[in-house]
């Protein structure tokens, strides 16, 4: 087994590894994002993550709002969490699940306190927190430890050509050095199954794959009204010069490199129990799939983009590349790794791949990506069905 | 230079790596084998966008990554711009 070397990580109290050190102000529903921004406003440092749900959810959709709340407090890039809810119940049971990895959280409840009674109790509680958290220190951990999610966003055709590959480059790395990686984007599979199907490492695994995307595939043709070519490929896709779905996501697994395999797969939010390559079953849009991901507890994501989406994530900090020169031109302060010099044959994908994997390590170590710089952080709750 | 590449031999579409403009005689290259390639172009080629590098009728295919990637709607003649006005999805 290769060794990539080691960055300058935080280990956290359950063994895992962290590249970022925030302390979350978590709302457990959209009522309660109003106290969560005056706790964040109050004590600075702390970040506050707004969402849009959380009320009157139930079975596999409210399972799903847990896990996702849940597995953005746990992730390693958290190092303390402050939960604020309109009612004791549902809030506890997000500390709860957060409390499991050893780190510091604490719940809030508004009913029977009001608003400003409860910032101020929370507000004491993130002082203490980022106090703490301040004084925590990085050590030297193996790359390895750093799980690495990816998805492409705003794809066009230099993407299946350059930074696609790019990214699957560095996944054949990390994964043959014993990482653990993700890839997903169910929908953007379509007409690339038959690939995606036989990379899998074993005909089970494949089978399982072959399951998550029919059922898909179900759910769009339940509920479509046309060919779905106003949506996918996306206006911005067609622009950049991709035709159809079946180009798109054929373009979309050269993410997985040429020699990775992935051992399982995992529902949304779903954290993997291994090292090794694995399929999350996501919606292909950009801020959902990657909020899926931190929830999963990656800490590092790679984003390829044809014609610039500028997406980020709270938590999990998102390295955009880009292999369009127009993009990286035009768009300079949302592009971290521009691989263009491939399309000009000035640099290869190997070198490529090399060039990205240093990138990689310098954010670990706690380069800032354009996203975290720009202050992009769409968290996107991922919602199954209407609530009752 | 390289105005477009061509994922795979069995490819019928190459992607502009550049603007190609209408009359050019365009050079391209097989990104597997490295073979040197070239196309009369009879449209303009915006950068990243495909040029059919042979005849394609409409009800066929059109290879791209060495697969099927759609419809031909249209019929396409080799240095024709390849896009949504003549290739569908086959699918939804």
């Amino acid at each position: 087994m290769s060794s990539l070397g080691t960055v300058w990580g935080y280990r956290r109290e359950n063994g895992r590894v962290g590249i970022r050190n925030h302390v979350v102000i978590l709302p457990l529903d959209d009522l309660s994002n109003s106290a969560c921004e005056k706790v964040a406003y109050n004590v600075k440092g702390c970040k506050a993550i707004p969402h849009a749900y959380g009320r009157l959810q139930f079975g596999k959709d409210l399972q799903l709002f847990f896990r996702t709340l849940i597995g953005t407090g746990a992730n390693p890039n958290v190092a303390a969490v402050v939960v604020i809810g309109i009612e004791p119940e549902w809030t506890n049971i997000i500390v709860d699940g957060i409390a499991e990895t050893g780190k510091p959280v604490a719940g809030f409840s508004i009913e029977r306190f009001g608003e400003f009674k409860t910032v101020e109790m929370a507000s004491w509680k993130a002082y203490e927190f980022i106090q703490w958290a301040s004084e925590q220190k990085r050590e030297e951990v193996n790359l390895k430890d750093v799980w690495v999610s990816t998805k492409c966003g705003e794809s066009d055709t230099t993407s299946g050509l350059a930074s696609n590959p790019t990214v699957g480059n560095v996944f054949d790395k990390l994964v043959e050095a014993g990482a653990t990686c993700s890839f997903g984007e169910t929908s953007e599979i379509t007409g690339g199954e038959h690939w995606c199907k036989a990379r899998a490492a074993t005909p089970e695994v494949g089978e399982a794959f072959m399951r998550i995307f029919n059922d898909y595939q179900e759910m769009i043709d339940r509920n479509k009204t046309d060919d779905l070519s106003g949506s996918q490929p996306t206006k911005g896709n067609i622009r950049g010069g991709l035709t159809t779905i079946e180009e798109k996501a054929l373009g979309n697994l050269q993410k997985i490199g040429k020699k990775c395999r992935y051992v399982g797969c995992l529902d949304k939010a779903e954290a993997p129990t291994g090292p090794g390559l694995w399929f999350m079953d996501t919606s292909s849009a950009a801020a959902e799939a990657v909020t899926l991901w931190a929830a999963a507890g990656f800490v590092a994501h790679l984003f390829p983009t044809g014609q610039g989406n500028i997406i980020g994530n709270p938590i999990e900090p998102v390295i955009k590349l880009s292999a369009n020169p127009l993009t990286c031109s035009t768009m300079k302060e949302h592009i971290d790794y521009d691989c263009s010099a491939i399309l000009r044959g000035e640099m290869t994908l190997d070198q490529s791949g090399d060039g990205l994997l240093e990138l990689l390590k310098r954010v670990c170590n706690g380069r800032l990506t354009a996203q975290e710089i720009l202050g992009h952080e769409e968290y996107v709750l991922t919602k199954l069905y209407e609530s009752a | 230079m390289v105005q477009f590449l061509v994922h795979e031999k069995a490819d019928t579409v190459g992607v502009a790596t550049v603007d190609i403009k209408a009359g050019e005689i365009a050079k391209g290259l097989y990104m597997d084998t490295q073979d040197p390639v070239e196309v009369k172009a009879l449209q303009d080629i915006p950068l990243g966008h495909k040029i059919a590098l042979a005849d394609h009728a409409a009800g066929g295919g059109v290879t791209k990554y060495g697969e099927d990637i759609g419809k031909v709607v249209q019929d396409i003649r080799p240095g024709e711009h390849v896009h949504t006005h003549n290739l569908k999805t086959r699918r939804w």
